[in-house]
């Protein structure tokens, strides 16, 4: 079952390349180079190390900003869940930030910080704290009563109570929060990157901007196989796991 | 203390409730939970409170607690009026109310954490302690979800402990649990009872477990939950829960119980045996 089922997944996609190869190239080169030409690229990029310094910036900008959005949306979400006129105030900034696309926040940014390092930061963060911010307030009015009264009769209030119980249990909605609030930030950031061209960093969405300037589509390509497959293994091999293991161990999960 | 206390408790009353009532809000309806219950517990003393179910038991258990205030009439503890939650009485919960974040002993040192005068060497050896006295030794590290039912509660009793209670309470801590290890546990909690002497207030709707582990049954009835009948038990220990003694006295208290259900116009649903 399981091999049947990854016999045709390899099928697809060795069919996919053999299409992409069959097609391409035929008069239209510059705009659909074949998979060849385009790994040619990765090879090139990854042996000059311009993919991998790109991709070494992207991360750490993204850490960075992806920090400081989880910095301010976690206790920002517990004040929200805890006192009511947070939650009549913030808690509707939030829910109607969240809806707007984080790439909007580009020409403020820009406006605000120039073509600067902080401008980057400044769009992760806050296309971050957002989600963030919800799903702590949803984490922490989830919390089973239970767990609180049994607390409090062993002398556990306030802080101690909010650190050691509160945020704990909440924990699998918290860090189904982290999940999207990274994917958040990944979006944001290629967003920001295309737009804002920093002297002091070149990162991957800049490497995909100057591809288009220079017509080159195999660079163009190959720096979206490798934003795709940066976001698969963070979130597939990195916040998916952790999040079933969780889920297990709180008995969320059959 | 009054003078009419010493007549009916053996000794100074550990606990005592002063016409205490309390109502709540179900539904958008005010419900009278718990009307005029006066109890006087001695200490030491193993009494077991039955009822109906919705008779406002757990309610009281929580009044004990600290969790929740009365609306009229007192909580006493030595006298003293209960202002809220406090060490010297925790509670089993009928779900055990594990923390699944932490493994057993994880569980247990989260109680002696929270008592400052537990120095922090100690910690470690004394939350092993606890385990191995509810006969969890081996499974320390185990995390809660691995464990079954009646091995949760043995962990939610050992995280009781940690805090040394003057006074345990317990609401319906075997409801969930299967008759073997329910019988298990009825042996078990009467020799650590004996050994210790604590105070213990046990909430269940079962009449023979609470004569099996009662000194002194009290019956309350149905809503509001009132005290209408108490029962000495004076079995000699450990009772063994299929004792035909034990039967018998239940028997005569379920008949008591439906007899006053049965006066109650209405007559909600009869309580489990």
């Amino acid at each position: 079952m399981k091999a049947g089922r990854a016999v045709t997944t390899v099928v697809f996609f060795a069919a996919a390349l053999a299409a992409w190869q069959a097609v391409a190239g035929k008069g239209t080169r510059h705009l659909f180079p074949p998979p060849t030409e385009v790994a040619a690229y990765l090879v090139r990029g990854t042996a000059d190390g311009s993919l991998l310094g790109a991709a070494w910036v992207t991360l750490g900008r993204l850490l960075l900003g992806y920090g400081i959005g989880l910095a301010l949306g976690v206790p920002l979400g517990v004040l929200t869940a805890r006192f009511r006129p947070a939650a009549d105030t913030l808690g509707l900034v939030a829910l109607g930030l969240q809806t707007l696309p984080s790439v909007c926040w580009v020409p403020l940014a820009i406006l605000w910080f120039g073509q600067s390092e902080l401008a980057l930061l400044f769009v992760v963060a806050v296309g971050t704290v957002w989600a963030v911010m919800l799903a702590v307030d949803g984490a922490v009015r989830s919390v089973p009563p239970i767990y609180l009264r049994a607390a409090r009769t062993m002398g556990s209030r306030g802080l101690h109570a909010l650190l050691f119980v509160t945020l704990p249990a909440g924990l699998p909605y918290v860090v189904s929060g982290f999940r999207q609030g990274w994917a958040f930030a990944w979006r944001s950031l290629m967003a920001a990157e295309i737009y804002v061209t920093v002297l002091g960093g070149f990162g991957l969405g800049q490497l995909l901007h100057y591809g288009r300037e220079l017509h080159a589509m195999d660079q163009v390509l190959g720096v979206m196989l490798l934003v795709v497959a940066v976001g698969l293994v963070a979130d597939r091999g990195l916040f998916a796991p952790v999040e079933r293991r969780i889920h297990r161990r709180w008995g969320l999960a059959a | 203390m009054s003078a009419e206390g010493t007549a009916l408790a053996p000794g100074p009353p550990k606990l005592e409730l002063r016409g205490v009532s309390k109502r709540f809000e179900s539904a958008g309806r005010e419900v009278l939970a718990l009307e005029d219950v006066r109890l006087r517990v001695a200490e030491g003393e193993f009494v077991c409170l039955v009822g109906p179910s919705g008779c406002g038991k757990s309610t009281l258990l929580n009044l004990v607690a600290g969790l929740e205030f009365p609306d009229r009439g007192e909580v006493l503890v030595d006298g003293a009026p209960v202002a809220g939650p406090g060490p010297e009485r925790t509670v089993l919960f009928q779900d055990a109310a594990l923390f699944p974040w932490l493994s057993a002993i994880g569980n247990v040192r989260f109680g002696l954490r929270l008592r400052a005068e537990v120095p922090k060497a100690e910690r470690e050896e004394r939350a092993r302690a606890l385990l191995e006295r509810v006969g969890l030794g081996e499974f320390l590290h185990a995390s809660v979800h691995e464990l079954s039912g009646g091995m949760r509660q043995r962990v939610a009793l050992a995280r009781a402990l940690t805090a040394e209670p003057t006074i345990l309470l317990m609401d319906e801590p075997f409801a969930a649990l299967d008759a073997l290890t329910r019988e298990q546990f009825y042996g078990d909690l009467q020799r650590l009872w004996q050994r210790s002497r604590r105070t213990i207030v046990l909430v269940t709707h079962n009449v023979r477990e609470a004569v099996c582990l009662g000194d002194r049954v009290v019956l309350l009835s149905a809503r509001p939950g009132r005290v209408c009948e108490e029962f000495g038990v004076d079995l000699p220990r450990p009772r063994d829960f299929n004792q035909v003694e034990i039967a018998e006295v239940a028997g005569r208290i379920l008949r008591t119980l439906k007899s006053h259900l049965a006066r109650e116009d209405g007559g909600p649903e009869p309580a489990a045996p």
